[in-house]
């Protein structure tokens, strides 16, 4: 098994070591796959994208043996795959790395990478063994961290993606799929993975690279199969793509426009922070929020954005500095947030922003059930009315305000979260990665919603907006200023049309001018 | 309640009909569970035998529908048991040592179930110990108070109107059908349906069950929630205590022994699931009743206890496994 490590690369090799053709795939009236190719090579990174729903994960279920292809072929080094299920597809040679890991926290690195396979005579595990094969997978990784008795639970995200790569060498893996493989990492652990990837690439494995970041894609692989409405629409040499063509071929459309902007009138200052720090991060954070703006926080993970939000809102707990919103200055919970009216938006919608189990309607008016009955009673009926207004008004994809939110799509689950705060009517919107995870068309919602709160269309009064976002595009295309926060200090704000990207990256990642 | 809105998409009408089912399901298993003992022996399918099933139904019913609030909270109280018994010796003790009307002997023992209720609320917010723990810790302590309180022996009461609650009727009441104490179980569960359906409180205790984070980020008071919720919980072990000192016409310490397991089976049953979020005020009724009708039906085949009690561990299983079953397909 350990062979697999030195997985046989052949540039003479007539097959391809993985091809995909012509896979299609439906789910009851759904069609999910309508025509998939896919060809990589072994040495070689090929990078595959698409909007939300565009059938990826999908074709990597397919792939991995989640689900069988209605139509199409497989081929394996020129020989027929078709896995019958994911650990059929693990011992021909098909490994994923999920963007959440499926890893057992409380055992060791070596117990992880060697989990399912020890070595053993009658079940009694040969330990010396264990222990040079997972030296031998985990040789590669620039990770003193990485000891082979540590718990995996106490190694950081980025570590133990690691430990998972190197698990997957060490069943002898010979294409290996990641998908979205940066998403939770800091700048740094990003470098480190992609001269991974380029080691492994040189040793002969066949690398697919699942990402949202076309920036990313364009760096690391060698060639993009782009994905659209269950189809390929394209395929090509990174080198050769600019990141417009790679988009307009995702979104089938140039975007334009994808970011509009209303005049806005800069009101009165209604959330006002001065030197405030939680127990870890944030460090020192000030700063004010105006009615009719959207002020931007950028900067790395971990730098301390969504403790700042955290704290602000009560979910943490403050241990010096002043917040004023509106006229209330004191102590902050969320109950009272809310009810000063500020709403936020957490960064985690499955785990903390949305009740998912609960239907549409339920989950919209959570923060404030008032108004829906005599005596304080919550009558059902009006609930779902109120919901069916922003279900209408937001274009959220569903059966009806009674509906699960577990069958509803990322984006369309985002919404929702968002209407929380519009039907609670909130004046400060405190938005925590609003765009994470959800396709371009619930973006472009997201982002003509925000323009339209703050410049107060309808004669609304404007709303001020606190939204942190890692995307750097997207910052400079919605907000009026942004400040960078790094390692849990804020900097200052400056107007969105003074900076650039590079100024951003540079500050956050400690090297900007001090101006 | 306003109209329900028309949804006119063929999958609505499905998923609708597959609610139905769902919901219906522990009703379903229950007429089942009827039928395949009345067709065995035909004595079931008597009135008498409905308000026998009714009688013993009533202390394990009206724990389970403040048990269905802990339990759509996500989490479980084990000292229902001992709250039941220490109820039942704090009404006895009232109306025996204190000599109190039998009406405030009542409102004591509902009260006396109320403050263990509060008392299992408050460690579990305040101290942050998760409610299996608690309430595994208060079982033995509530119980060791009910011992201490009458001084390990039974308190014998006298009250007529106390002892009537769960009484088989007398020919000239048949027309009130089933006992007071029936009566009452139907009463306060379906205050408590209204209670989880059309109030803020209810609705705070689907949210609390189903995210718990989710709820505190809405601004949901979650510990004073979980109060109202230990609290109210407490207050129906309370009123079960008194059925149990009119069933015994005594304060028992060491009654109801073990009877939280049968509380929380019928949650169970009735459509509960562990992980919150999730049970219904009917389901657990209908589960109190299913139990019920298989200890009775069992008896009037002159089956063992043991034979009884295999049937019984049997039956909660395969119907809570029915229950995911029906639900992975649903979903």
């Amino acid at each position: 098994m350990a062979e697999g490590l030195e997985v046989a690369s052949g540039p003479g090799a007539a097959a391809p070591r993985l091809d995909m053709r012509d896979v299609h795939k439906r789910f009851g009236a759904t069609v999910a796959l309508a025509g998939v190719s896919l060809t990589v090579e072994s040495g070689e990174v090929h990078a595959l994208v698409g909007e939300n729903g565009a059938g990826k994960s999908t074709l990597m279920k397919v792939l991995s043996g989640a689900h069988p292809a209605d139509r199409g072929t497989m081929r394996l080094d020129g020989r027929d795959y078709r896995p019958r299920n994911p650990l059929d597809a693990r011992q021909a040679g098909v490994a994923m790395i999920y963007q959440e890991l499926s890893l057992a926290g409380h055992l060791t690195v070596e117990e992880n990478i060697l989990l399912g396979m020890e070595p053993h005579t009658l079940g009694l595990i040969h330990r010396r063994e264990v222990r040079r094969k997972a030296l031998e997978a985990i040789r590669y990784f620039e990770h003193p961290e990485i000891r082979p008795d540590v718990p995996v639970g106490r190694l950081t995200v980025a570590a133990q993606q690691l430990v998972e790569v190197a698990r997957a060498l060490a069943v002898g893996c010979r294409v290996l799929v990641l998908d979205e493989p940066t998403s939770s990492l800091t700048r740094q652990d990003v470098e480190r993975l992609f001269a991974l990837i380029q080691r492994l690439k040189d040793q002969g494995h066949a690398i697919v690279y699942i990402s949202h970041f076309i920036e990313e894609v364009k760096r690391v692989a060698d060639r993009v199969t782009v994905l659209r409405d269950g189809k390929s629409v394209g395929v090509g040499e990174a080198s050769d793509l600019t990141i417009e063509q790679i988009v307009s071929m995702m979104v089938g459309r140039t975007v334009q426009d994808l970011y509009p902007r209303s005049p806005r009138t800069r009101g009165e200052a209604v959330l006002e922070v001065q030197g405030l720090a939680g127990i870890d991060k944030p460090v020192s954070a000030s700063f004010a929020l105006h009615r009719g703006e959207v002020l931007g926080i950028a900067g790395l993970v971990g730098a301390g954005r969504t403790e700042l939000l955290r704290t602000l809102f009560g979910l943490m707990p403050v241990r010096s500095g002043t917040v004023r919103i509106g006229a209330y200055y004191g102590p902050a919970s969320p109950t009272r947030r809310w009810a000063q009216g500020a709403g936020i938006l957490s960064e985690d919608r499955k785990e903390e922003g949305l009740a998912l189990s609960m239907s549409v309607a339920d989950n919209m008016t959570l923060s404030k059930l008032k108004g829906f009955g005599p005596l304080g009673l919550v009558l059902p009926g009006r609930q779902a009315a109120a919901a069916r207004r922003w279900v209408d008004r937001l274009d959220i994809r569903c059966r009806g305000p009674r509906q699960r939110l577990l069958d509803l799509s990322g984006g369309n689950q985002q919404k929702v979260a968002v209407a929380r705060m519009l039907q609670h009517d909130v004046d400060i919107l405190l938005l925590d990665e609003p765009t994470r995870g959800i396709d371009v068309a619930a973006k472009a919602t997201l982002y003509k919603l925000i323009d339209e709160l703050t410049c107060g269309a309808d004669g609304r009064e404007p709303k001020a907006v606190l939204m942190v976002s890692s995307y750097l595009p997207e910052l400079l295309g919605v907000c009026d200023r942004i400040a960078v926060m790094c390692r849990g200090r804020l900097g200052p704000a400056r107007n969105a049309a003074d900076v650039t990207e590079k100024d951003l990256m540079l500050e956050a990642t400690g090297h900007g001018d001090a101006a | 309640m306003s109209a329900e809105p028309l949804e006119d998409l063929p999958a609505a009408a499905r998923a609708n009909w597959l609610q139905w089912v769902n919901r219906l399901g522990p009703v379903l298993a229950l007429a089942v569970v009827y039928g395949a003992f009345a067709a065995k022996s035909p004595r079931m399918f008597s009135l008498a035998a409905v308000e026998t099933i009714t009688i013993q139904t009533v202390i394990v019913g009206t724990a389970a529908v403040g048990m269905t609030l802990v339990i759509i909270s996500g989490g479980i109280d084990l000292s229902v048991g001992s709250m039941i018994a220490i109820s039942s010796v704090a009404g006895a003790y009232l109306l025996v040592k204190l000599g109190v009307s039998p009406f405030v002997g009542v409102c004591g023992a509902v009260l006396a179930g109320a403050v263990c209720g509060l008392f299992n609320g408050l460690i579990i917010t305040r101290a942050r110990v998760v409610p299996f723990i608690v309430t595994l810790g208060t079982l033995l302590v509530v119980r060791g108070a009910a011992k201490g309180l009458a001084q390990s022996a039974p308190i014998n009461i006298d009250s007529q109107w106390i002892t009537g609650f769960v009484q088989t009727l007398g020919d000239g009441e048949r027309w009130k059908l089933l006992p007071p104490g029936g009566w009452m179980m139907i009463l306060l569960a379906a205050l408590f349906w209204a209670l989880l359906r059309y109030t803020r409180l209810g609705r705070h205790t689907y949210a609390i069950g189903s995210n718990e984070q989710t709820a505190r980020l809405c601004g949901v008071a979650v510990e004073r929630v979980k109060l109202w919720i230990y609290g109210l919980s407490g207050a129906c072990a309370g009123l079960s205590g008194v059925m149990l000192l009119s069933r015994q016409g005594q304060g028992d310490p060491t009654g109801a022994m073990g009877y939280e397991l049968d509380v929380i089976a019928a949650v169970v049953i009735g459509g509960g699931s562990l992980s919150g979020g999730e049970g219904s005020i009917v389901g657990s009724i209908v589960g109190a009743l299913i139990m019920t009708v298989i200890r009775t039906g069992c008896n009037l085949q002159g089956l063992q206890p043991w034979v009884t009690q295999i049937v019984t561990g049997a039956i909660i299983v395969v119907a809570v496994a029915l229950d995911r079953l029906r639900h992975r397909r649903a979903t």
